[in-house]
């Protein structure tokens, strides 16, 4: 792999939702950068055949009955929003719809 | 409109189904329709921090009994992360299942014997829903939007098809197909009104023989009516595009109901880059294969196999009986009708009087259960009601339940006996003389006057069957 | 002040909760300006709860952990309490609900004082990356006190409390508990509900207790243990029997002394290591040198797969629904403004490695591969146990460092989990125990592992290495 970039580091940045001013984005670019250049020993494992392990254990049908459970009392829900309006999360105008 | 001699076009169709279990998808809040704003929610569909997922076991259920339905394959499956940031969203991902999902190719036919192909039926939670404030109510303009979680984690089955389907009257057959199939599984209800199945059309165009083009997703289709339109819609806008010399982009667009036109609502960026990543949360699914068979033992008869046994009660159908048959099919009635056979009702009859008086909303008619539906085509059949009467029965009972014959006698609906019918008849025959002369030369039209002054006397009681025999009588 | 004596003194009458609970509060007040280890005292209402508790002892019940005062890592939640994990993103939060543990501990009669500091979401390995401010070592004020969970370590090293809850993502209990001289376990995955913990990296993080006993951490850990509906990955069994165990000994048992779990570490540790080889020996246990080159890929898969998975987790704290909310013209722009003036620079960083790491393009390179590396971590593991019991190594490559000291080199940072992050990616279990001391008097933790649910039999090689090493 190629060094990481600062255009990839800024691309990173938006997909995550955070602004980077240059000082930032100079100095985030060059520690991340330094993290994947440790990680180069992966890189080089011939790893063809092995399995990912995505959790330790091999656990499976873990599920539960279809049975209600009280759900939480609306004013406590709504008591830690940072913005209330007619019982609903209000934010701020939303542009462009969900994909 | 339709495409030029020598093009086509492709569509697939993806349809999310919201399941009807008790609860959501991966905690105990309910699942219901129309409740107070906010008030089915809890630590886990609000994602607040330190919540876990645990799995529907009902949910997965039906999630493989639409995959059997579909002659799909279950399979070992995974749950994933598709992140992306949305505020109705409570985690800002979505769980759903991404290369390994529960049901794996299967197919479809359709009523006129073609065959579509099913990719997969994937389970995934739903989002919450947001309203708009200022500007049309719409996304677009608005100042503001709220929030409501209560149908956050609500289970989906995500069904997509293979680009199989050639015309937009075939992807509505496909959906209202699916949508039987669907409800015969107990899986939905298939209230497409209330978004309970929501359909995204693909759909591009090309010459024939060629390969296939871009295409375009179309969403916000809620109902059959407006898939088709859609459809017809943008194949003609992509031709017309195509046809002047320009190219179909990759993009999303959103279907105007009222101005009957899609436009663009987003093309593809940099942010559908969704990292799809297993969810450490949940654990494989692997379902041994009694769980399955015990699955599928549970599944009814589908709709293709319904019609078809309804049809053969009525031997040859004609096109009008055989539209009856499917409609008593989509509507669900079969028990209403076999009730009504069993108790020695004509199919034809049966059949008939289940496709016109049960349509609509069946927690409307919930006092007309199969039993009573059944006592009151018996009583019409031996003659204590006429066909009208029987109808005001039927909606009677609908309302508010009860004895079809108490129901009857409450209405003042008493038997007419024949010899009351013959002497009514025959006065009326008198007080309209220019009529009856016409109706003796030959002008049949004139039985439905009659027949109308009989039931005029009468207040809809008299059997117009039987009025018409009289009449006949009458002329020799 | 130990656990197990409060506990009884408590049910016996000899003293009351609320006389216990008074008293710790007052080291609290003592100490806590100078070290900040709790950054959320809940004194009435550990006073009220201690009430309680000695109603029910009064009206006869019998609670393994009558009275004991816990302090609570920040990332657990607590109804109706502030929960910040550490971020200024969740300042003011007071969850709806209380995490699984939290409530296992309340039923067996523990009394929670608070909630104790720690790295921002568990990111860091010095307690330095809390948005409200850095906790300081008891034992040396200048020192850090080890991370992310140090705060939950400091109050037990300062005599605060006797025991606390700590998370281990990948070491975030055991260096600490290094550091300040304590035991610390990071206990099989599974093994401990995760409900209502703060996520940080899904697959790796365990709840686990702090104490200056390894019979006190048993103890606290037999409560907080078994299987919880609520979490999907909790081991479907009851939690296991510890306290009988501890003094099961060492003998006629295998240990395999790591030689990837001393490589790199201060002499002095390494010293620590082998004399705790050769009192487990004397105990009469088998130690042979064995050696796991997998060990040395952990660093580089953890710090690609905790990112990863983080990336996904912190995603929600967008200031729609609960926390800080900085306002924006739309709602994306709100999004980038609280997430960026909520998260710290090393929750920043973590994100943004995550999400390059599972970005289109790269996740094949980076968290595809750090997920087969981790199977081949496990497999290296079943290998080792195959021939030992258990393994031995050092904890942290050194006693506590100074403040500041590693916070401008996140690497050097990441590289003080190099001995612990092995443990995390395979599921298993750990235990740091104090064995010695180094430089300045300062404390020297040695780990020792085991496979899934082994958790008694490394407590049992605990207490043997406590009894020789230990004050
Ligand atoms: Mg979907
Ligand atoms: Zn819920």
């Amino acid at each position: 792999m190629e060094r990481l970039s600062r255009a990839e580091v800024a691309k990173v940045a938006r997909l995550a939702r955070i602004a980077l001013d240059d000082v930032e984005l100079e100095r985030f670019t060059d520690q991340l950068a330094q993290v994947l250049e440790h990680a180069r020993d992966l890189e080089a494992l011939d790893l063809a055949g092995v399995a990912p392990t995505a959790h330790p254990h091999g656990l499976i049908n873990v599920v539960r009955d279809d049975e209600v459970r009280a759900s939480l009392d609306r004013a406590e829900v709504l008591a830690q929003a940072p913005d209330v309006v007619e019982d609903r999360f209000a934010v701020p105008r939303i542009i462009g719809e969900a994909p | 409109m339709s495409l030029p001699e020598g093009w086509e076009m492709v569509v697939g169709l993806e349809v999310h189904t919201e399941l009807r279990t008790a609860t959501k998808l991966f905690c105990g809040c309910a699942n219901a329709f129309g409740a107070e704003p906010n008030t089915q929610t809890c630590p886990v569909c609000l994602g607040l921090p330190g919540s876990l997922p645990v799995l529907n076991r009902r949910a997965v259920e039906l999630a493989m009994a639409i995959g059997l339905a579909l002659h799909a394959t279950v399979s070992p499956s995974t749950f994933h992360r598709k992140n992306y940031f949305y505020p109705d969203m409570p985690k800002d991902f979505q769980i759903s299942q991404y290369d390994r999902p529960i049901n794996a190719g299967g197919h479809l036919d359709l009523p006129d014997g073609s065959r579509v192909g099913i990719e997969r039926a994937h389970l995934e939670e739903d989002t919450g829903k947001s309203t708009h404030l200022g500007g049309t109510g719409r996304i677009h303009g608005a100042e503001r939007s709220l929030v409501d979680y209560n149908r956050a984690g609500v289970p989906l089955v995500e069904i997509v098809s293979a680009p199989d389907l050639r015309s937009s009257a075939q992807a509505r057959a496909y959906a209202a197909e699916l949508r039987g199939i669907l409800m015969a599984t107990g899986a939905s209800d298939g209230r497409m009104e209330e978004g309970s199945m929501r359909i995204d059309a693909n759909v591009s165009v090309h010459r024939v023989g060629e390969p296939f083009a871009t295409r375009c997703e179309l969403k916000n289709l809620n109902s059959l009516r407006s898939l088709q339109r859609a459809i017809d819609y943008e194949a003609d806008r992509q031709y017309a595009l195509v046809a002047s010399g320009g190219v179909v982009r990759q993009e999303t667009r959103h279907w105007d109901e009222d101005r009957g036109v899609t436009s663009t609502m987003r093309v593809k960026e940099e942010a559908d880059d969704y990292r799809y990543f297993q969810e450490p949360d949940l654990v494989e699914l692997d379902p041994a294969p009694a769980w399955v068979e015990a699955v599928r033992a549970g599944l009814g008869p589908m709709p293709a196999e319904r019609r078809a046994r309804l049809a053969a009660l009525l031997g040859t159908p004609s096109p009008a009986q055989f539209d009856a048959v499917e409609t008593v099919v989509d509507l669900g009635v079969d028990d209403h009708v076999d009730a009504a056979i069993a108790a020695g009702v004509e199919p034809d009859r049966a059949i008939a009087r289940a496709a016109n008086e049960l349509a609509g909303d069946p927690h409307e008619r919930a006092g007309l259960t199969p039993g009573a539906f059944a006592a009151t085509l018996r009583l019409e059949q031996s003659g204590d009601l006429s066909a009208t009467q029987a109808k005001t029965v039927l909606a009677t009972l609908a309302l508010s339940g009860g004895d079809p014959a108490a129901v009857a006698r409450e209405l003042g609906f008493e038997r007419m006996a024949s010899g009351e019918l013959e002497s009514l008849v025959d006065r009326l025959i008198a007080e309209h003389p220019e009529e009856w002369g016409r109706y003796r030369e030959g002008d049949d039209k004139l039985a439905q006057f009659f027949t109308g002054q009989v039931m005029r006397a009468t207040r809809g009681q008299a059997d117009g069957k039987a009025v018409v025999e009289v009449l006949r009588a009458r002329r020799g | 002040m130990n656990a197990l004596e409060v506990a009884a003194s408590v049910r016996a009458g000899a003293t009351t909760a609320v006389e216990v609970v008074a008293e710790c509060l007052e080291r609290v007040a003592t100490r806590n300006a100078e070290l900040n280890v709790f950054i959320h005292l809940d004194a009435e209402g550990a006073l009220a709860s201690a009430a309680r508790v000695d109603e029910r002892v009064a009206a006869g019940a019998s609670l393994p952990l009558a009275g004991v005062p816990v302090a609570l890592k920040d990332n657990l939640c607590v109804r109706g309490q502030p929960t910040t994990a550490g971020s200024r993103i969740l300042a003011g939060w007071r969850p709806p609900y209380d995490a699984t543990v939290v409530g296992r501990l309340a039923g067996a009669g523990a009394v929670a004082l608070g909630k104790a500091n720690m790295d921002e979401f568990a990111m860091g390995s010095s307690t330095e990356t809390s948005a409200y401010g850095p906790t300081r070592n008891p034992l040396d004020p200048t020192r850090v006190p080890g991370g992310s969970s140090g705060g939950s370590a400091a109050a037990v090293a300062a005599g605060m409390v006797p025991v606390a809850l700590g998370s281990d993502t990948g070491g975030s209990i055991r260096q600490p508990a290094a550091l300040c001289g304590l035991v610390g376990v990071k206990p099989t995955y599974g093994l401990v509900s995760r409900y209502g913990l703060i996520a940080f990296a899904s697959s790796l993080d365990q709840i686990g207790p702090f104490a200056h006993t390894v019979a006190e951490a048993a103890l606290v850990l037999e409560v907080i243990a078994g299987h919880d509906p609520l979490d999907t990955t909790s081991l479907p069994e009851p939690a296991p029997e510890l306290s009988s165990h501890l003094d099961d000994g060492v003998a006629g048992r295998r240990v395999g002394l790591v030689r990837e779990l001393v490589e790199g570490a201060d002499p002095e540790v390494l010293d620590a290591v082998r004399r705790a080889a050769e009192t487990l020996t004397r105990a009469g246990a088998t130690v042979e040198e064995v050696s796991i080159p997998e060990i040395k890929l952990g660093l580089s898969a953890y710090y690609l797969i905790a990112p990863a998975e983080a990336s996904s987790n912190l995603a929600r704290y967008d200031g729609v629904r609960y926390g800080l909310r900085v306002d924006g013209p739309d709602v994306e722009a709100m999004n980038v403004a609280t997430r960026t003036v909520g998260f710290g620079d090393e929750v920043k960083r973590r994100i943004m490695l995550g999400t390059y790491a599972l970005s289109a393009g790269y996740y094949d390179a980076y968290y595809g591969q750090a997920l087969k590396v981790r199977t081949r971590m496990i497999e290296a593991f079943a290998r080792a146990y195959a021939r030992v019991d258990t393994l031995l190594g050092a904890t942290a490559p050194s006693v506590a460092f100074a403040l500041g000291a590693k916070t401008q080199d996140p690497l050097a940072m990441y590289l003080s989990d190099v001995f612990t992050i092995p443990t995390n990616l395979a599921g298993e279990a750990a235990v740091s125990v104090p064995f010695g001391a180094g430089e300045g008097g300062l404390p020297i933790g040695v780990q020792l592992l085991g496979p899934a649910r082994s958790e008694a039999r490394l407590l049992a090689a605990a207490r043997v290495l406590e009894a020789e090493g230990g004050r």
